[in-house]
């Protein structure tokens, strides 16, 4: 564990030396078959940060975060190679158990993805395939991670009517509440807010900002001024390549790369 | 830098760029234009350079408008964010030029009638067009993007301020020397004070382009002559 702290920092990241990192990525490279999606990627997580993920379309920004709960592992074909170290532990390693580290790194998606089952059967089922709990703890839990994601105060009187009888917005941050409720150490946000209106993204957003408290958090967006607003520290990719990796109050007022400045301020292409 | 995706935020950041450019040039003649008044006597002249000042205030509100909306629209950041707040801090340094300008042609009107020494004022004409190439060299490095030259007349300032100090000893020995030139020579004295301060704008306009070019900040203390007999 303590070998994680002292992984070689990305460039830019100086600030953060003697911050604890929670996961570290070391020269990772990533295959769809033949065609390399990611190319030697070099960075760090750091605990109780959110990291952004920004970059056009189809530069590996989603790539690199399903790998980080090995996500790609349902797919045949693709395959990483290198290192992702969770406190020190390869997540790569043919032989992790892949429940046990999707409970420790949660996933959120793009569109809000609920089960077609009670708002409370949404929470519980996930702590189910986990935990075993009596009933009164249960409720615990679940009202908990409901009010961790900010939807208990919307939800608590009507915990059995279906997920999909939500709004989008609340679907989204049920979804959020799921992935809470397993207690993960990292949640991965993968553009959470592309299908929400304005009111239920700075809901998100707001949620984001509460959750890295507990969590370390990367979230990918293609929304940057997204990017700029929830993260400590962004991460610039095109094409398979991390560009740049810095605090994010640096990348949006002065980016040392030309290509993240020409992309940040829209003059890509 | 290549252009925009979006050609309309190439167009407006465009035209903010011109009208700086503008309000630079009337604010280096107006500059120009009072310390000639001044040294020769022109009433006519005074006035005219006074009534330039509307203009000049005019674009200074035209050009925040521009970037307000910009910003309300566009949402700009790094080097486009720079060159937004750059251009709102350099319009009003210069409307305040203007300004200053305007003051020294006010008192040239004032001062005709008595110009009694009119070797009081060669001190002064110095000190004016020293400011007035510092004010052109910084327009210049500001339509160039230019933060070598800007850093340069940066650190010329201190001769103005150096001059100040002398054309206030010159003043005062006028003075001493006959009393009747004390109302003349204290309008000067506040006329060098404005050619101080339009040395200052032109400083801050360096400091502003320093950042906008490079994203980082000159140093607080700029240099100074070590003693000043004034304020």
């Amino acid at each position: 564990m303590s070998g994680t702290d002292s992984v070689t920092l990305s460039e830019g990241a100086g600030s953060m030396v003697n911050h604890p990192v929670k996961l570290a990525v070391k020269n990772l490279d990533f295959f769809y078959g033949q065609t390399r999606a990611l190319k030697g990627i070099n960075l760090s997580l750091y605990k109780n940060i959110v990291t952004a993920f920004i970059g056009p379309s189809g530069c590996g920004k989603s790539t690199l975060l399903r790998v980080l709960n090995r996500m790609y592992d349902l797919y045949p074909a693709q395959r990483a190679t290198g290192e992702v170290l969770l406190d020190g532990q390869n997540v790569l390693d043919p032989k992790l158990d892949l429940n046990l580290l999707r409970a420790r790194v949660g996933m959120v998606f793009q569109k809000p993805t609920p089960f077609p089952m009670t708002i409370y059967d949404n929470i519980a089922f996930g702590i189910k395939l986990y935990e075993k709990l009596p009933k009164s703890e249960m409720d615990g839990r679940v009202e908990q991670a409901l009010k961790g994601a900010a939807l208990w105060n919307e939800v608590k009187d009507k915990l059995n009517a279906s997920g999909l009888s939500l709004s989008g917005g609340q679907q989204q941050r049920l979804c959020i509440a799921r992935t809470v409720a397993i207690k993960p150490e990292v949640i991965l946000f993968d553009e959470p807010c592309s299908a929400l209106d304005p009111i239920s993204t700075a809901k998100v957003e707001e949620l984001i900002d509460e959750l890295k408290s507990q969590y370390t958090i990367a979230i990918v967006t293609h929304n940057m001024q997204q990017a700029a607003r929830v993260s400590q520290f962004t991460a610039f990719m095109y094409l398979g390549d991390l560009v740049e990796f810095d605090e994010t109050n640096k990348i949006f007022t002065k980016p040392s790369k030309k290509q993240t400045q020409e992309y940040i301020t829209g003059r890509f292409g | 830098m290549s252009d925009h995706t979006v050609k309309a935020y190439d167009k407006e950041l465009e035209q903010i760029g011109l009208k700086i450019a503008e309000m630079g040039g009337i604010a280096e003649k107006m500059l120009v234009d009072a310390m000639g008044a001044l040294s020769t006597q022109n009433a006519e002249l005074a006035a005219r350079t006074v009534s330039c000042d509307p203009k000049l205030d005019k674009l200074q509100r035209e050009v925040e408008e521009a970037a307000i909306l910009t910003i309300a629209r566009r949402q700009p950041v790094a080097g486009d964010l720079r060159e937004i707040v750059g251009a709102i801090r350099t319009a009003s340094d210069l409307e305040r030029v203007g300004d200053l300008a305007k003051n020294i042609a006010k008192r040239a009107i004032k001062v005709i009638s008595d110009a009694r020494v009119p070797r009081a004022t060669v001190g002064l004409k110095h000190m004016g067009d020293l400011a007035a190439i510092q004010l052109k060299d910084v327009l210049d490095a500001y339509s160039s993007r230019d933060a070598v030259r800007a850093k340069a007349v940066w650190m010329r300032d201190a001769e103005i301020d150096a001059l100040e100090d002398s054309v206030f000893r010159d003043q005062l020995t006028f003075m001493m020397e006959d009393p009747r030139n004390i109302t003349y020579c204290t309008h000067l004295l506040f006329c060098s004070k404005n050619i101080e301060r339009i040395g200052d704008h032109a400083t801050n306009i360096a400091e502003t382009i320093h950042y906008l070019v490079t994203g980082e900040n000159l140093p607080i203390e700029r240099p100074r002559t070590p003693e000043k007999f004034t304020s």
